[in-house]
């Protein structure tokens, strides 16, 4: 047991090791990817054999997490919010086949949008799926989360839905870790038709999700993680989930909080403790870091009609992440500011690195389109959806993983034709191919760019599992072999790049385009090196 | 005793590494510490900031409350002004004055200085100029650690203690070199403060 200097996102996963975890599952996805990561490089984890290498999506990693917790092993999966969506249907129907192992979902929510196209909130994914959800305040509650989650799952044999938000999964503290727990054997359900989804089976294991609903209460009402702190001044209540507590409490560090307060760690909603508030208090004040949950759900608890503010009644704003500004704000607080910002200062928006091979891609696809117009190019989650971005503006959609290729297909089908899709080879794998197939099935006429760099770049140079093996799988997909073209992004070969792209351009069919280049941020990793070396590629 | 500290500058310039020391010289001497970074987008070129805080007491939240900073330390001047909102009365502002220069609209850096110089209490300091003098360009991060450490309620020896265990697995010439840099940023900011 150590005193630890750790992220969030660290934090869960030693608590996750110190736990008895056997295996972590993930596509990288910020801000939960450093979960991971931390597990990568443990040497404890590495001794133990411990399973942490990254998934192909977010559903494949989630089904595997599901089956060793089948075979008796506490496993977690790991993803960002819209990670989630992606996992859903083995997420949603994991909560009625229930678990053997302990099995922790980590969701990391990213509200106003940092890293991420939208800022849902997973926790009502995890009302959805009826299962018991963790959203910690601090590192150290993300550790004892994470360690007692696999308990909690297996006492209730559910999965467990842990909640954490940018702030918390990115910002450091000290750490107290606990006793190391072993790992489970091997062990088979005791029922062996347990995760058979059978119509017949479901309805009824449905029925016991139903029925453990108020135990599932019981053990919120209990948790160490919800704390009803009372207070004397009973004109104002005011309830605080997650991260959202220390914004309040940084709000009296000099002066004393005499109203009484709920912090919420733990869900279902505990009921006590919301009736107990809203019996003694003449108004609730909700301070939620995502959307308006608890906000909305309190009017279900009550007749007495105590007024409600948070979100909703425009108390705090209605979109992104809370701070001690806005916290301040909701109680009445006065932010008195000496400093403001000079008139000089421009935005500094994210762009492609300088030597990005994305970039040669566009300036070759820009030149390519020209006779066409502009407006026909989707494109997919990545460094390259930069692109959108001047001087480019080459791209003219970003929606969710492998929708680029997808999209353009729908286009080409309503005749807007060439229709142009561009892919990251990292996003390929996790969500591309599936469309390919629809593409090559009609034989549809899009030209499909997968810009290849080696890696997953956005989230920091992860593994990509398209490494060497694009043509193959384009090949196998039923891409014709003469319409699948590769070069090098380079200023030097742009005629040679646009004359590839002029000719697909033209063709009547599935085209796929591979501008391939080692990503300029991974030129340090060794391990990568080894491996385009074995593969000639450069 | 309690400071909070805003780290700003631009994505790959080492902000990072800043945070990283200064967080080893607050567990060196038993303070509580929290340190909320940026990952993801805008690592790639984007304006990027740290929220460091120091106490010897709990900290509550991991964001600087506006108007609260003791310090901004910034590698990039026009980044260093992104964050006055957060400076409290009576703050310092510390800034590196070579520009990072990666938006085609860039302010004059004549007029980026002169709103530096605005502050009641500021030290800008050419860190890359005193990074190259000193035979050590890439350190310039380190300077300005050096340049601000004065403002710290923690002692110089804490500082270097905390070179030595973020650079010690790089071997012994990289923690001399940061060792003198961090000295060479002090040393200004003895003089200029």
């Amino acid at each position: 047991m150590q005193k630890l200097l750790l992220l969030g996102d660290e934090a869960i996963a030693q608590g996750a090791l110190d736990g008895g975890m056997s295996g972590i599952y993930a596509y990288p996805g910020t801000p939960s990817t450093e979960i991971t990561e931390y597990v990568q490089a443990s040497k404890f984890a590495k001794e133990k054999n411990i399973h942490s290498q990254w998934s192909a999506n977010e559903k494949t990693a989630m089904e595997s997490a599901l089956g060793m917790s089948y075979a008796g092993k506490r496993a977690m999966v790991c993803m960002k919010h819209v990670g989630l969506n992606v996992a859903a249907d083995a997420f949603v129907n994991s909560s009625i086949t229930g678990v053997n192992g302990g099995l922790v979902v980590v969701a990391a929510d990213d509200p106003s949008m940092h890293s991420s196209q939208n800022e849902q909130d997973s926790r009502f994914y995890g009302n959805f799926a009826m299962m018991p959800m963790l959203e910690p305040v601090d590192q150290q509650e993300a550790y004892e989360m994470s360690y007692h989650g696999f308990e909690l799952s297996e006492k209730f044999k559910l999965p467990v839905l842990l909640k954490v938000t940018t702030r918390l999964a990115h910002s450091r503290a000290g750490v107290q870790t606990m006793e190391q727990k072993a790992e489970n054997e091997v062990s088979l359900p005791s029922n062996l038709t347990q995760f058979v989804l059978l119509p017949s089976i479901a309805r009824k294991q449905y029925k016991t999700l139903l029925g453990i609903q108020s135990a599932l209460e019981e053990a919120s009402e209990e948790s160490k993680f919800n704390k009803y702190i009372d207070g004397s001044d009973k004109s104002l209540g005011i309830i605080a989930p997650g991260i959202a507590y220390n914004y309040l409490m940084e709000n009296f560090q000099d002066k004393e909080l005499n109203n009484p307060v709920l912090k919420i760690g733990q869900y279902p909603i505990p009921r006590k403790q919301i009736m107990k508030m809203i019996e003694e208090c003449d108004r609730i004040l909700v301070l939620e870091e995502g959307a308006p949950i608890i906000e909305e759900s309190l009017k279900g608890y009550q007749e007495a009609g105590t007024p409600i503010s948070g979100r909703l009644d425009g108390t705090l704003p209605r979109d992104g992440e809370l701070n001690p500004n806005l916290v301040a704000k909701a109680l009445g607080f006065e932010t008195v500011l000496d400093g403001e910002i000079p008139e000089l200062v421009r935005n500094r928006p994210p762009s492609m690195c300088v030597g990005c091979g994305h970039i040669d891609a566009y300036e070759a696809l820009n030149e390519s389109l020209k006779e066409y117009g502009t407006g026909r190019v989707f494109s997919d989650i990545g460094c390259y959806t930069l692109g959108a971005l001047p001087p480019y503006n080459a791209i003219n959609s970003c929606v969710d993983m492998g929708a680029s290729i997808t999209m353009a297909k729908g286009a080409a089908d309503a005749g807007l034709i060439p229709a142009v899709a561009v892919i990251g080879d990292s996003t390929f794998t996790h969500s591309g191919m599936t469309g390919l197939i629809d593409c090559v099935t009609e034989n549809s006429p899009v030209t499909i760019i997968i810009s290849d760099n080696y890696t997953t770049g956005m989230t920091g140079g992860q593994d990509s599992k398209a490494l060497g093996r694009i043509e193959d799988i384009c090949k196998g997909i039923g891409v014709h072999p003469d319409h699948i073209r590769v070069f090098r992004p380079l200023k030097k070969n742009m005629d040679e790049m646009v004359q590839i792209m002029k000719e697909e351009l033209t063709y009547k069919g599935v085209s796929v385009i591979i501008p391939r280049r080692q990503c300029v941020q991974t030129m340090k990793n060794k391990k990568l090196a080894e491996q385009l070396k074995e593969l000639n590629l450069k | 005793m309690k400071t909070d500290i805003i780290l700003a500058g631009v994505g790959g310039q080492g902000i990072l590494s800043i945070a990283a020391t200064i967080g080893m010289a607050a567990l060196h001497n038993d303070l509580h510490l929290k340190q909320a970074e940026v990952h993801g987008m805008s690592q790639r070129g984007g304006a990027v900031q740290s929220n460091m805080r120091i106490s010897d007491k709990p900290i509550a939240s991991d964001l600087i409350p506006m108007g609260a900073a003791d310090i901004i330390l910034s590698v990039e001047p026009m980044e260093s002004l992104r964050y006055l909102p957060y400076l409290k009365k009576g703050g310092w502002l510390v800034t590196n004055t070579t520009p990072f220069v990666n938006i085609p609209n860039y302010p004059e850096v004549e007029e980026v200085l002169a709103e530096v110089k605005k502050q009641k209490k500021f030290i800008a300091v050419d860190a890359d100029k005193i990074a190259s003098e000193i035979g050590s360009k890439r350190s310039s991060n380190i300077v300005m650690l050096g340049a601000a450490s004065p403002f710290f309620e923690i002692s110089f020896e804490s500082f270097e203690e905390g070179i030595r265990q973020i650079f010690g697995r790089k071997g012994e010439d990289i923690v001399n070199s940061n060792l003198k840099a961090l000295r060479a940023g002090r040393e200004f900011a003895e003089k200029n403060r």
